[in-house]
C-alpha cells in the first residue's frame, strides 16, 4: 500500500537514503566540533575542565538539545542505513561467478561495517566519559584526569583509535555522498573527486587521535 | 586467436543455470565480441547443441539489447562500449573469458545470457506523458532552452536503457537510469508541467519493481557505455524532494471556466 506525504518520502529508498544523507550532515558537524572542542585537552587541565565545566553545567540546556538532536539523527541514521542495506541486498539475490569492482571506494564498500564498530564505539565512548560508568577511576567534572588515566588503558586507547579509523573510511564517503543525495552538490566533470571529504576525513579522526596517541606516547600525564 | 569461454547457461527461468566452459578456436582479432559468439554459436548447432541465447539488435551501440556480464565488467573491460561494439582485439590469446547474465532479483534470467528488462519499461510508463504539442512542429526558436540545460538533456537522453547500471551496481539500484529519465525532461522547458508528479511517480515505480538504492559506489557510471554522469542522481534525489515537499492533495474541481 502506498502511504502519503511523510510516511511515503520515508518508504522510498531516495526518501530513506535523504534522511541518511540530512543525519549523516548533522552528525558529521558535531564530529568536527566535538574534535575542535578536544583540542583544548593540549592547553592542559585547567583549560580544558573549564570547557568540561561550560558544557556540563553552564550551558547544560544547549547540551540537552544536542543530545537529544544528536541521539534522534543517530537513530534515523541506523534505521535507514539497516533498511536500506537489507533491501540492497534483496535487490540481488544471485551474485556474479566473476565481478571486478571498478571505481568504488574501500571507503564505500566498509560504510556497514565501520557503521558497526562506531554502533559499539558510541555508547561505550559514553559509558567511558561522560557517565564513567566503564571507567576504572571516574571524578565527576575532572575530564582532564579523567582522559589521561582512560587512555592510560593500552586496549581502550587501541579501540579509540580503531574507532577514528572506521570514521576517517566513513567520512570519506560520507561527507562527500551526503551533498550528492541531498541534490546539493554541485554539477562536476569529476563526479567521483572529493576534496572537502577527504580533508574532513583526515582532519577529524587525526585530531581525536592526538588525545589517546599523546598520553599513550606519555606526552600528557 | 583462441580464447575459453566459461558461459552461464540456464535453460528457461525456473531452471538452475551454470557456467559452462567452451574452447573458441580460430577467433579473428576483428570479431567483434557477438560475432564471436555467433561463431561459437554455429559450431554448437552443427555439433547439435543448444546454441547460447543472447540479446541483441542493431550491433551499433544504439538499441541497448545486446548486456551482458564480461570478466566481471558491465559490457566488458572497455569503457563507454557496448557488447556489441567491443572487439576480440581487446582481449589476448589464450584469454578465458567469463560471461554472465545481468543479475538482479528485478531482471529475472530468461535464458542463458538474455533477461526481461521490462521493468524499465514499466518505470518509463511510470513517467506518464509530456504536455508538449505535437503534430505540427512549432518553429525552432519558439521556446528558449539554455545552452547548459540542452546539453544536460541530451547527455541524460543518450540512456539506451541497456541495464548496466543496475548491473554493476553491488545493490542493483537502478538509479541511474530512473535518473537519466526524469533528467532529460525535467531539464528541458516542455518537461516543466509534468515535472514534479514523473519524479514522484518514477522513483515509486523504481521501488516496486525491487531495485536496490543507490549507495553512490560509482561503478553505474563507469559502466555506462553512453557516459550518464552520477550528476543526474543528484538531479533526481533534488527533484524529488522537492516534489514531496510540494505536492498537495488533488482540488476539487469548482465551478466552471
Ligand atoms: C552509529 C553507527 C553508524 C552506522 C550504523 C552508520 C551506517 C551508515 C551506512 C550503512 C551508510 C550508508 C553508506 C552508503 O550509502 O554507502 C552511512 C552513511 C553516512 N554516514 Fe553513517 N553510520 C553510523 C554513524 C555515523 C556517524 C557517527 C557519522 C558522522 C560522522 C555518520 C555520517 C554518515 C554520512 C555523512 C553518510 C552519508 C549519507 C549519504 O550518503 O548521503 N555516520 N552510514
Ligand atoms: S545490440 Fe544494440 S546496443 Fe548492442
Amino acid at each position: 500500500m502506498e502511504r502519503a506525504g511523510l510516511l511515503r518520502f520515508w518508504d522510498s529508498s531516495v526518501g530513506k537514503k535523504v534522511v541518511m544523507g540530512a543525519t549523516g550532515l548533522i552528525l558529521v558537524a558535531f564530529v568536527i566540533l566535538h574534535m575542535a572542542g578536544n583540542l583544548q585537552f593540549f592547553s592542559g587541565s585547567e583549560r580544558f575542565n573549564a570547557y568540561s565545566h561550560l558544557l556540563q553545567v553552564d550551558l547544560i540546556e544547549l547540551t540537552w538539545l544536542m543530545r537529544i538532536t544528536l541521539l534522534g539523527a543517530v537513530v534515523l541514521h541506523i534505521t535507514a542505513a539497516y533498511q536500506l542495506t537489507m533491501r540492497n541486498r534483496a535487490a540481488r539475490p544471485a551474485g556474479y561467478v566473476k565481478r571486478e569492482p571498478q571505481v568504488s571506494t574501500y571507503a564505500a564498500r566498509t560504510m556497514r561495517w565501520g557503521g558497526v564498530y562506531l554502533l559499539l564505539f558510541i555508547p561505550y565512548h559514553i559509558l567511558h566519559f561522560t557517565t564513567g560508568t566503564l571507567h576504572p577511576a571516574f571524578v565527576r567534572r575532572a575530564a582532564y584526569g579523567n582522559v589521561v588515566i582512560g587512555f592510560q588503558v593500552m586496549w581502550v586507547a587501541l579501540f579509540y583509535l580503531g574507532a577514528m579509523a572506521f570514521l576517517g573510511l566513513h567520512l570519506y564517503h560520507g561527507a562527500w555522498a551526503m551533498f550528492r543525495t541531498l541534490g546539493i552538490a554541485r554539477p562536476s566533470n569529476d563526479p567521483l573527486h572529493r576534496r572537502l571529504a577527504l580533508a574532513i576525513a583526515i582532519i577529524v579522526p587525526a585530531g581525536f587521535s592526538l588525545l589517546p596517541l599523546s598520553v599513550m606516547l606519555g606526552f600528557m600525564h | 586467436m583462441k580464447v575459453v569461454l566459461h558461459v552461464w547457461r540456464q535453460a528457461s527461468a525456473s531452471a538452475a543455470g551454470k557456467l559452462v566452459d567452451y574452447q573458441a578456436d580460430d577467433i579473428s582479432p576483428d570479431m567483434s565480441f557477438l560475432e564471436m559468439l555467433d561463431v561459437l554459436n554455429e559450431r554448437l548447432i552443427v555439433r547439435g547443441e543448444d546454441p547460447i541465447a543472447f540479446d541483441h539488435d542493431c550491433r551499433e551501440g544504439i538499441c541497448g539489447s545486446c548486456g551482458m556480464m564480461i570478466n566481471g565488467a558491465a559490457h566488458g573491460p572497455m569503457k563507454l562500449t557496448t557488447a556489441c561494439q567491443l572487439h576480440m582485439r581487446s582481449f589476448s590469446d589464450g584469454d578465458e573469458i567469463w560471461i554472465e547474465p545481468w543479475r538482479a532479483k528485478a531482471f529475472p534470467v530468461i535464458k542463458d545470457l538474455v533477461v526481461d528488462r521490462g521493468a524499465f519499461d514499466r518505470i518509463i510508463q511510470a513517467g506518464g506523458f509530456v504536455s508538449a504539442p505535437t503534430g505540427s512542429a512549432q518553429d525552432g526558436n519558439a521556446i528558449p532552452i539554455p545552452k547548459q540545460a540542452a546539453d544536460d538533456a541530451m547527455d541524460a537522453a543518450a540512456c539506451i536503457g541497456c541495464g548496466a547500471c543496475v548491473a554493476a551496481c553491488p545493490n542493483a539500484s537502478a538509479s541511474l537510469f530512473t535518473a537519466a529519465k526524469i533528467s532529460h525532461l525535467g531539464e528541458l522547458p516542455q518537461g516543466q508541467p509534468e515535472r514534479m508528479k514523473r519524479a514522484l511517480a518514477m522513483v515509486h515505480q523504481m521501488d516496486l519493481e525491487t531495485f536496490g538504492g543507490c549507495t553512490l559506489f560509482g561503478e553505474c557510471q563507469e559502466a555506462c557505455p553512453k557516459g550518464i554522469s552520477i550528476d543526474t542522481i543528484a538531479q533526481m534525489n533534488r527533484d524529488y524532494i522537492f516534489a514531496a515537499a510540494t505536492e498537495r492533495e488533488a482540488t476539487d474541481v469548482l465551478g466552471s471556466g
